[in-house]
């Protein structure tokens, strides 16, 4: 009798697979909460994707964590139990995605992060068999600083980054890079989000007498420090990380952010990307898109994480279709097969080969240096 | 470190613990006539600024639509009170202010474009659209509960500040602004240069200190706060309503938040959810001077403002948790010198 009910069971759980065909996307993004500047350009980029990938009805059901981790780990357990979401892209920021992994990989299901730490796809952890991201590593972004500063002749760099993960997380990567090239940190200062003066962080720093500047922040708040130097009269070069790349920065900034250098994706300078380049085309037509229905100029890099990952999605799924029925295990098995089997992939900000230790995948064309000129970004050959 | 930057930072933390003073002022003063803990206080320093920027950015500030909206809330209970109890007089007096104020406050902005108006009248019209939430938010979520214990009005504040913070990221978006300064001159003196705004923040905020005494010491409404806050049975029998003077005092507190608010747009960016944390400074300041006293929550604001900004320079990562810790020694200080009274409920 037992047995014959499991059959049943099995039979009708497999004939809800065959007829829910569907694909469920879930996604997490903190629209609200001190990331919000990075979460809502990526809620509104999932409102652009595509609601069919190889004649397949994708249904994507986002969810606000609020920049909160227990929030996310809750989201991310109602997607997989209740809606029986294929696979997850989530969440905006490094801590949410790390705390999210445990429940992906447990449940056999794909997730991609749109966060920016290497350690989300740490090929240490075999939990991460489970886990893809879009965004470039910090280490990336931060050798390209460190090259840039030892090219231009800069000796010493004074450090500020924000007081959290994203502040502390970068000024780990680049003393590290900086110690390897010989490059001297002579100041390493934090500053909050919400602070509403850093004159004692900016003495010290001036104090330092550094070459050049790195300030580590994301959207307008890493104008402050900025500004507050600039006031004060410091001449030397200003760096800053690709966290800034939105124009409300530059509104904030205004003429104290003239001349700075960050490190970026080519999206931000698309237009401005050599013609043989094949990510302009794919950056292009996601500006295009984004500007369509928000606005000119409203285009930031961080939205462009959340295309990327639709992007993955749109060229792993066919493969996927082929072996397994969505709503599945074998389904959430395969997709993620076909996303680790990705090969020469462009996205809007570079191009992908994945491998079973690299789930990233991008190489050095994911990264570009950029100058503020004239209130506007200006790519750096 | 030399004289001239400690001479810096001084200046730089008396100018912030200017502004946490007037919120710590205004925390005493809520706390005081209503015994509310008015948590959102600092979203109004918020509100205050990001309305100002909307007008100086040419959009129309999300808080207008707050107005109007309380306003035709507040407006509909009232009336239906006011009909239900027979005091038809008051209808006039209450469309006014909740309906026709609004309204009027709307077309103006509307018509008008105020990113040509000079900088004073800019500061009325943000003053003008902010204050009257003050007031509105007491009639709604206040008023109902106003005999209840200090823990429901506490749980109360919670409420209204997540709503708040809420409102303001649907109104301004999570993007800060700055606004222009009152002033772009700068003043040598000696060492170390002043700029025109430090100094527009030190005097409006003694200048508001100096009128909330004469107010209080001067003028009727002023006794009929301070009776209220001595005694508020004492004062009722005495004819005054405490309805009026809680009112009276989330006008007064939202106004001094919205005011500084407006003070330190141009000297920092501000964030819609900026205010909460000048809010707690300013109430560890309050809580310095024991929720009580006004001097001392003033001097504890000036306290605060110089040791964030000397641990800023000393141990910037650990800024906040200096500022924050130093509650600690002071509630056990003051658990130790004052007599504990039980409040009667």
């Amino acid at each position: 009798m037992k047995v014959r009910s499991l059959v049943v069971g099995l039979m009708a759980s497999a004939f809800a697979a065959l007829a829910q065909a569907d694909i469920n996307v879930g996604v997490i993004v903190s629209a609200t909460g001190p990331a919000a500047s990075l979460g809502i350009p990526e809620k509104n980029t999932f409102a652009l994707m595509p609601t069919t990938i190889g004649g397949q009805k994708i249904n994507y059901i986002i969810l606000d964590d609020a920049s909160d981790t227990t929030t996310a780990v809750k989201d991310i357990r109602k997607l997989i139990t209740e809606d029986k979401v294929d696979v997850v892209v989530g969440s905006t920021i490094t801590p949410n995605s790390l705390a999210m992994i445990d429940v992906a990989a447990e449940a056999e299901t794909p997730m991609i992060s749109m966060a920016a730490s290497a350690r989300i796809v740490d090929p240490a952890n075999p939990r991460v068999k489970w886990i893809f991201k879009t965004p470039q590593n910090d280490i990336q972004m931060s050798t390209a600083i460190v090259e840039h500063m030892t090219a231009h002749g800069v000796k010493t760099v004074a450090f500020i980054g924000f007081a959290d993960a994203y502040g502390e997380g970068w000024y780990q990567e680049f003393a590290k890079v900086a110690e390897a090239r010989k490059l001297q940190i002579v100041a390493n200062e934090r500053f909050n989000r919400a602070d509403t003066s850093v004159t004692g962080q900016v003495l010290k720093i001036l104090a330092a007498k550094p070459d050049a500047v790195l300030i580590a922040g994301s959207g307008t708040p890493a104008a402050l420090p900025q500004v507050a130097l600039v006031e004060r009269g410091y001449k030397g070069k200003y760096y800053q990380t690709h966290g800034v790349a939105n124009n409300d920065f530059l509104r904030v900034g205004g003429k104290s952010v003239e001349g700075t250098f960050l490190p970026a994706g080519p999206v931000l300078v698309a237009a401005q990307l050599p013609a043989g380049n094949p990510i302009k085309k794919v950056a292009l037509d996601y500006v295009g898109r984004y500007e369509a229905a928000h606005g000119k100029g409203a285009t930031s890099t961080f939205g462009a994480h959340a295309w990327d990952a639709g992007l993955l999605l749109a060229n792993a799924v066919p493969t996927a279709l082929k072996k397994a029925q969505p709503g599945s295990k074998e389904f959430r098995l395969a997709l993620r097969d076909a996303l680790e089997g990705l090969r020469n992939v462009t996205l809007s900000q570079g191009i992908v080969n994945m491998s079973p230790t690299d789930h990233l995948g991008f190489d050095q064309r994911a990264r570009v240096m950029v100058k503020i000129e004239n209130g506007a970004w200006k790519l750096q050959q | 470190m030399d004289l001239q930057i400690a001479l810096l930072l001084g200046q730089d933390g008396i100018v912030n613990g200017a502004i946490y003073a007037l919120l710590a002022l205004a925390l005493v003063l809520v706390f005081t006539v209503t015994r509310v803990i008015f948590i959102p206080q600092g979203e109004f320093v918020a509100f205050g600024a990001l309305t100002l920027a909307s007008f100086q950015a040419g959009k129309a500030p999300g808080t207008l639509w707050l107005l109007v909206g309380l306003g035709a809330l507040v407006a509909v209970i009232d009336g239906v009170t006011a009909w239900r109890t027979q005091r038809r007089h008051r209808m006039a007096h209450i469309a006014f202010w909740n309906l026709a104020y609004p309204l009027l406050t709307a077309a103006v902005v509307y018509c008008d474009s105020p990113q040509d108006w000079p900088l004073v009248l800019q500061v009325v019209g943000a003053l003008a659209i902010v204050v009257p939430l003050g007031p509105m938010i007491y009639r709604l979520a206040y008023q109902p509960l106003a005999e209840a214990t200090v823990l429901v009005l506490l749980i109360v504040s919670v409420a209204v500040h997540l709503t708040l913070v809420g409102l303001g990221l649907l109104f301004f978006g999570a993007e800060g602004s700055r606004t222009t300064p009152f002033s772009e001159a700068s003043f040598a003196l000696g060492d170390i240069t002043v700029n025109g705004q430090t100094l527009w923040v030190l005097a409006a905020s003694l200048v508001l200190i100096a009128v909330l005494y004469f107010f209080f010491e001067r003028t009727l409404y002023g006794k009929a706060l301070r009776a209220t806050a001595i005694n508020r049975t004492g004062a009722g029998l005495m004819g005054i309503s405490t309805t009026m003077a809680g009112k009276l005092s989330f006008l007064l507190a939202v106004a001094i938040g919205a005011l500084s608010g407006i003070l330190i747009a141009p000297i920092t960016t501000v964030y819609y959810d900026t205010g909460f944390l000048i809010g707690l400074k300013g109430f560890v300041a309050a809580i310095i001077g024991g929720m009580a006293s006004y001097p001392v929550a003033a001097a504890g604001a000036i306290l605060v403002g110089l040791l964030e900004s000397f641990s800023s320079f000393w141990a910037s990562a650990f800024k906040e948790v200096i500022v924050f810790t130093l509650i600690i020694p002071v509630l056990v200080w003051r658990s130790l010198t004052t007599r504990h009274i039980e409040e009667d409920e």
